[in-house]
């Protein structure tokens, strides 16, 4: 029997110096590409609803996403996670809808989503060197009618800053914008908010009134926003939808990385997290003193600071209650970058010290370490 | 952050020193850590360089 020599599996590849990740077909490559957390808006550790935005600063709904106001805008958003059916992979998008209108606009208002990033976690990029090399982010967005807003980087540092404009439509649409690297300003490698993920719904002529910064720049806030976009205080029918946020090294977008929702609260964690009420030990401090140990799941970013009203009671004596009176990490090996085991000292209670306790907290404990 | 007040704790006696303190940020009563990698210390020193104080504790 003659023996037949197999065919060829593969197509020899003449030249894979020009081949992008896009071109594989290959499906989701591996992981760990999207520096954004939450970027499906799957978590909302803080509640799923929040009225009278753009009042202030703050995290509201959906965890690590940030809306941040300047200017006293008269303007005021519902900021919601909220469920979506029409986006296949995706179950939840973070959602703004105008309550208050506001077209009067004045120079100082700006109002933007903003995402920030800890400097240690985007030295991949090669900032402010000769190797500096592109991001790539993608989104999906869709709105109640057509219209045009900025997206942008803002490094905390130095404050250069780049943007581009995007297009909404009443349908979603993924958007993608490629930004070159910047060979100017190196981020810190430290804990600190370093660089921001913008995007501007609203502006001011303070921020409208330059030549748009379409490339890394270090001039003035004028040129942060195009003057051509719209706002979302326009009308109480604007809307703003936004989900699939996805950051990434390179100038290509690839699939978006889907983690699990375990994997996610995690991530997010190390931000902001909660722990319900209930039992733990203490040690007395003093006489009218007790240190409470939390034993944290995730280590977080920084010291949290908490509502000052907690407070807790001890067993065997049910009535008395006392106030914060220091929150710390305990010292220790590398406890500055660890950071899971937070103490509670509580003042104001009687006790003797060094002997054990069983206290109660009286309230949730909340934990913000957020950037 | 809308800052109205800041008061400093009693000194820790596990570290002896001062690390926490109890501030009113748009409208909301928190216990803040000396942590400058803490957003609302950071404001809260933001707030001091603007010229306010944070008053010592009892």
């Amino acid at each position: 029997m003659p023996i037949q020599r197999a065919k060829p599996r593969f197509t020899e590849v003449k030249d894979v110096s020009n081949i992008t990740a896009d071109q594989l077909s290959i499906g989701q490559i591996g992981g760990r590409r999207n520096m954004v957390i939450n970027g499906a808006m799957q978590v909302a550790q803080r509640g799923t609803s929040s009225t009278g935005v753009g009042a202030a600063d703050g995290y509201f709904t959906v965890d690590r996403w940030y809306s941040n106001t300047n200017g006293n805008s008269a303007g005021r958003l519902t900021m919601t996670q909220t469920a979506i059916t029409d986006l296949p992979e995706f179950q939840n998008c973070l959602k703004f809808a105008c309550t208050t209108a506001d077209t009067s606009i004045a120079a100082a208002e700006r109002f933007m989503l903003e995402y920030k990033i800890e400097g240690q976690d985007v030295q991949g990029l090669a900032k402010g060197t000769s190797s500096a090399k592109p991001v790539t982010v993608s989104f999906y967005v869709k709105g109640h009618d057509s219209a045009t807003y900025t997206v942008g980087l803002y490094e905390g540092t130095t404050g250069r800053k780049i943007a581009a404009t995007f297009p909404v439509t009443t349908s979603w649409v993924k958007q993608t914008v490629t930004f070159p690297g910047d060979t100017s300003g190196v981020i810190p490698n430290n804990n600190t908010a370093q660089l921001h993920l913008r995007f501007y719904l609203h502006g001011g002529s303070n921020y409208t009134s330059g030549t748009f910064g379409t490339s890394w720049n270090g001039d003035g806030n004028t040129v942060q926003i195009s003057s051509s976009g719209n706002s979302i205080f326009e009308s109480t029918s604007a809307t703003f939808f936004l989900t699939g946020v996805q950051m990434e090294v390179g100038s290509q977008a690839t699939e978006f990385e889907h983690r699990s929702f375990g994997e996610e609260l995690q991530l997010c964690k190390r931000y902001f997290q909660y722990q319900t009420d209930g039992y733990r030990a203490g040690n007395g401090s003093g006489s009218n003193r007790i240190v409470v140990g939390v034993p944290l799941s995730v280590g977080m970013r920084a010291t949290p600071a908490t509502p000052a009203n907690l407070s807790i009671h001890r067993s065997g004596n049910t009535t008395a209650t006392a106030s914060i009176g220091s929150i710390f990490f305990n010292s220790g090996v590398a406890s500055s970058t660890i950071n899971d085991f937070l103490s509670v000292r509580f003042d104001g209670i009687s006790a003797s010290d060094e002997v054990a306790y069983s206290v109660n907290f009286n309230a949730d404990l909340v934990l913000d370490s957020e950037l | 952050m809308i800052i109205e007040n800041a008061k400093w704790c009693a000194v820790n006696s596990a570290t002896g020193k001062t690390d926490t303190l109890i501030a009113t940020i748009d409208d909301v009563s928190l216990s803040v850590p000396k942590d400058e990698g803490n957003r609302h210390y950071q404001a809260i020193l933001e707030w001091v360089a603007e010229g306010n104080t944070i008053e010592e504790a009892d």
